[in-house]
């Protein structure tokens, strides 16, 4: 029973970590169907903000980071993006795959390609126990904002007039700005929003890992993208749906496996994705626009 | 109001519309009537900004607006209602109207406009809070027309309002286009329905081939031959 719950907890927080970032992605994709693999330097960007923001109490460098993140965020959607805006995806696929391997060699030519062992606060690695179930903090930190971010972001987008835009667009984007609306803002106010996702899912990267490198963010992003496309490409709520349950089949899978096939543990993992998708390959979550256009 | 000179859309290599020039006076129909493929669909298109044009003007109440972006149009007072209406499915009723009034920042006028538009479209009222997409066809049309409205257009475009409807509906929709002329609004009424058209406009104009073929009073035109050859396409 008690691994039982351990296991639960485990599977909570490394579908958080995935339901967030598969948001980041879904988000963006939805409102100008760009796959934004750079999204993983994002990632990467906010770990080393954490990181190098050690001095400042834990509040202003998380707010610190998220705020680095968000501009770089924004600078990508204005120097790479833009430029491309409305061109075929497979050109922006190419375009975000270039931009990737171009600030994953930036940085490891600026910081070095060996990772560099980072404690946010000791704090957070404290554990308590609750009969005979061990929790960090961190754990609890983790599944508490991202119900919060989850929340918040569903809260923003039902109900604030710029929410309603984003949805808008994301449904029929030349409709939205017939009537009016912004591209440049939705289009930024995306971006931004998947920086504040990508920084937080760098807290939680970093603090489970106690190290920042320059690939930080790729393994993730790319679990993250198949829990995008298991959800139902361009559904938000797929996305974290996605999220949990590639999270949650990791961490079953790591739990059932015999010994000495676990280290293949990915293998099984991708192979039920396959299969999923052979029978439902429109995804979990099919969004409506999809299904009927008149 | 609008003012369109040798306008030319080109998709490619593909020519939509050669040269096409019009010109709508404030609290006017006009109607722009012709076969499929004929350009007025994409005609309306560049005016509104979806496609830039190839060459030619476009003057929205004196000031030039050819080739600026949709949202920029909008701001300025066009507002297109695409053929195949165009609401958005996902979103209620109620956030698709809303999103009409994005070019305003007047909130109490703008709440005064919904409840007259709530007052024309009753059906609109009753599903206020559902999906969007549950409505019938001749229902989406008053809501994208309703849509259009709240931004308190100076010109409104409409293509196609009348496709795909019951004969029943496309009446209704032909008295709410007479209904918002009496109502001083200026329209340009893009249809497949020449006859319903040149009864109800004060000057059309009959595309042929991405070219103004003939032009002139409604009820003139309907009794000119040229007319049903041009719309027929026969030479």
């Amino acid at each position: 029973m008690t691994s039982v719950i351990q296991n639960a907890i485990d599977a909570m927080t490394l579908g958080s970590l995935y339901a967030l970032i598969a948001l980041g992605i879904a988000l963006i994709f939805g409102i100008m169907q760009l796959i934004n693999f750079a999204h993983a330097e994002l990632i990467m960007i906010g770990a080393y903000a954490l990181v190098l923001l050690t001095d400042p109490p834990l509040l202003v460098q998380i707010g610190g980071a998220i705020l680095i993140v968000v501009v770089f965020a924004l600078a990508m959607e204005r120097v790479a993006f833009r430029p491309v805006r409305g061109a075929s995806p497979a050109t922006l696929l190419v375009t975000s795959f270039a931009l990737s391997y171009m600030l994953q060699n930036l940085a490891i030519l600026i910081l070095g390609a060996v990772p560099k062992s980072a404690q946010l606060t000791p704090a957070l690695a404290e554990t308590f126990t609750i009969g005979d179930v061990s929790i960090s903090r961190l754990d609890v930190l983790v599944v508490v904002l991202t119900i919060v971010l989850l929340v918040g972001l569903a809260g923003f987008l039902a109900r604030t007039p710029m929410g309603v835009q984003m949805r808008a667009a994301a449904e029929n984007f030349d409709m939205a700005r017939l009537l009016g609306v912004r591209a440049d803002r939705v289009i930024a106010a995306a971006f931004a929003i998947s920086g504040v996702l990508a920084a937080i899912a760098a807290l939680f990267l970093v603090a489970q890992r106690g190290s920042v490198g320059p690939a930080i963010g790729l393994t993730p992003v790319l679990f993250a993208f198949i829990a995008t496309v298991v959800g139902g490409m361009g559904s938000l709520p797929g996305a974290v749906l996605g999220g949990f349950l590639l999270g949650t089949l990791s961490v079953v899978l790591q739990a059932v496996l015999p010994l000495e096939i676990r280290p293949y543990r990915d293998a099984f993992l991708f192979g039920a994705v396959m299969i999923l998708l052979v029978l439902r390959p429109q995804g979990l979550i099919v969004p409506k626009t999809a299904q009927t256009r008149v | 109001m609008l003012k369109v000179e040798g306008l030319r859309v080109r998709y490619g290599r593909i020519v939509a519309v050669h040269e096409v020039s019009f010109e709508v006076n404030r609290g006017e129909i006009v109607g722009l009537i012709g076969p499929n493929g004929a350009g007025k669909t994409s005609t309306l298109s560049a005016v509104a900004g979806l496609v830039k044009p190839d060459r030619g003007s476009v003057e929205l109440g004196g000031e030039p607006i050819t080739g600026e972006s949709p949202e920029r149009i909008a701001r300025r007072g066009l507002a297109l209602v695409p053929e195949g209406r165009q609401i958005f499915q996902t979103l209620t009723v109620a956030d698709n109207l809303r999103l009409g009034g994005t070019t305003r920042g007047d909130r109490r006028a703008f709440a005064e406009d919904l409840e007259v538009e709530l007052e024309r479209f009753p059906a609109l009222r009753r599903y206020y809070d559902g999906p969007a997409g549950k409505l019938s066809g001749g229902e989406q049309q008053q809501l994208a027309i309703a849509r259009a409205l709240l931004g308190r257009p100076r010109v409104l475009l409409l293509d196609e309002p009348s496709l795909g409807l019951a004969p029943l509906v496309v009446d209704t929709v032909f008295q709410v286009i007479t209904d918002l002329r009496d109502d001083g609004v200026t329209i340009v009424l893009v249809e497949q329905n020449a006859a319903r058209t040149m009864e109800i406009a004060d000057r059309c104009y009959v595309l042929r081939t991405g070219r103004v073929a003939v032009s002139g009073a409604g009820a003139e035109l309907a009794a000119n031959a040229d007319v049903a050859s041009a719309y027929l396409g026969v030479a």
